[in-house]
């Protein structure tokens, strides 16, 4: 690892203003699941982190009737564990418990993944499904203009995310295939059932531009909560990532089984008994 | 450089440290604390196990600025004295739950961690889960979750959650 300087912030803004005062060169630092590791391998090289985990005010799950405030600092753990958030969301929660080992999800923070938006990072694709908000020191951003590329979010430079705030649907699931070394996922998918009979179906790991909502599944899934309704529909396989843990072409597939799994364990009608491995992450009734 | 000062299994420590120096480096170079090892460097394998505040972290993917003003328990606090053993590891003894005994700090702090967590409800599928970020090249697991299982079970009306978890 590059030599770095670490400060400590004790607030939001105070951080702000020491990562505006390095020239472009300061990073903040939260869980450091993602950053931690980019550093060792001289991947990333800041020249000062600012550390946010000790930020009061920082942390926490609020639920007030079905919408959910997640602020930035809180766990994958915390997520996971939490009992007012299984209460309206369980799927959210099951997600968070699906992210890395214990050790990772005890540090790794919604904040840190939302803003480094990897394109097999869990929450986005529950955040697209859902049409969550992301709150940042500055704005409020819907995800789907949030989440704009490989790496690429809607952050300026500086921009803290803050949190997360969504209406807690009806019922939802995500499921998860993983890539068995690196337990990220090479295709994971959440449905989540709102109101009204609308549909989100968020898609991760598997867009060669990061998370993405699949707008066709969605239409099927809205006009006919059924699996097979999800039958004949296929993603672009041009758009999907392709390296050596499986082609484009399987990725594209994959995409359509673990959506099928997903719908399913959101309570769809139809299809197969779900095979294989159970996974925690469904509230299916 | 910069100075930290943490709690390092009830005692209290303090150090110079560049802003880089990764926790395990701090604890085994300026500590001597050998017994929490290094096994990869892509923070997948686990042997680097450590409790900060009470939860397992991996102390390869952690400053030891990060840890400053924490409290961290490493394999060598866990033991109640010279002479006795953690029921974890004696645990692992006595399930054979370990062969070359790389990975076996990190697994027994992880299991310590995942105890204090689930308790008594602690089942065979759960541990295996929450093995995930525990590599061990020698066992094929099967003795080690053994272990860990006897341990949760063992707390099953004893009380012996408190002593498990206390720290
Ligand atoms: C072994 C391992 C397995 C993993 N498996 C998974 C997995 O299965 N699924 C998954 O989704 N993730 C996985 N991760 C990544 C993990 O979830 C990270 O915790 C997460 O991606 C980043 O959160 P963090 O708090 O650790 O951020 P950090 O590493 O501290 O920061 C990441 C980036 O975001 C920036 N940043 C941090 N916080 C903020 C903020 N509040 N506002 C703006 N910018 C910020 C930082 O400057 C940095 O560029 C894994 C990590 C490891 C080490
Ligand atoms: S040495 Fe820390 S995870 Fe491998
Ligand atoms: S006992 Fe050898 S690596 Fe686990």
């Amino acid at each position: 690892m590059y030599q770095t300087e670490y400060k400590r912030a004790g607030s939001l803004d105070e951080a702000a203003q020491l990562v505006a005062a390095s020239g472009g060169e300061g990073k903040y630092v939260s869980g450091g699941m993602t950053l931690i590791p980019t550093m060792k391998q001289r991947l990333a090289s800041p020249s000062l982190l600012v550390d946010l985990r000790h930020v009061e005010g920082h942390k926490g799950i609020a639920v007030s009737g079905q919408t959910v405030t997640i602020k930035g600092g809180t766990t994958h753990a915390e997520i996971a564990a939490s009992e007012e958030l299984k209460g309206v969301a369980p799927g959210f929660a099951g997600l968070a418990q699906l992210i890395g080992d214990p050790a990772v999800r005890h540090m790794g923070t919604i904040g840190g993944s939302v803003a480094n938006f990897d394109p097999a990072a869990d929450y986005p694709a529950a955040l697209l499904a859902m049409e969550a908000t992301i709150l940042t020191d500055k704005r409020e951003v819907a995800a789907s203009d949030f989440f704009l590329g490989l790496f690429e979010t809607a952050l300026d430079e500086n921009e803290i995310v803050t949190g997360v705030r969504f209406e807690a649907p009806e019922s939802s699931a995500y499921e998860k295939f993983r890539n068995p070394a690196s337990r990220y996922a090479m295709c994971g998918v959440f449905v989540a059932k709102r109101g009204e009979g609308k549909v989100g179906v968020g898609v991760t790991g598997a867009g060669a531009s990061g998370a993405f909502r699949w707008a066709e599944a969605e239409s099927a899934l809205s006009g006919r909560f059924d699996v097979s309704a999800l039958d004949g529909l296929a993603v672009d396989e041009g758009e999907m990532i392709s390296d050596l843990h499986g082609s484009s072409a399987y990725r594209a597939n994959l995409v359509k089984v673990v959506a099928k799994r997903a719908a399913k364990k959101a309570g769809a009608s139809g299809g197969p008994e779900v095979s294989g491995p159970k996974t925690p992450g469904g509230d299916a009734p | 450089m910069t100075d930290v000062s943490m709690t390092v299994n009830g005692r209290q420590v303090t150090g110079s440290v560049e802003d880089r120096t990764l926790l395990v480096q701090f604890l085994r170079d300026n500590l001597g604390l050998t017994g929490t090892h290094v096994g990869c460097d892509t923070s997948q394998c686990g042997a680097c196990v450590v409790h900060l505040d009470g939860q397992a972290v991996k102390s390869c993917t952690l400053l030891a600025v990060q840890a400053s003003g924490s409290s961290v328990t490493t394999i060598e606090g866990l033991a109640p004295s010279a002479t006795e053993l953690h029921p974890m590891q004696a645990a692992f003894r006595e399930n054979h739950g370990l062969q070359c005994g790389y990975c076996t700090p990190g697994m027994i702090m992880t299991a310590v961690d995942m105890v204090a967590r689930h308790g008594a409800d602690l089942d065979e599928k759960t541990v295996r889960d929450e093995l995930d970020g525990n590599i061990c090249r020698c066992t094929g697991y099967h003795n080690i979750v053994k272990a860990i299982l006897s341990v949760a079970q063992s707390m099953q009306g004893s009380g012996e959650g408190q002593r498990i978890a206390a720290e």
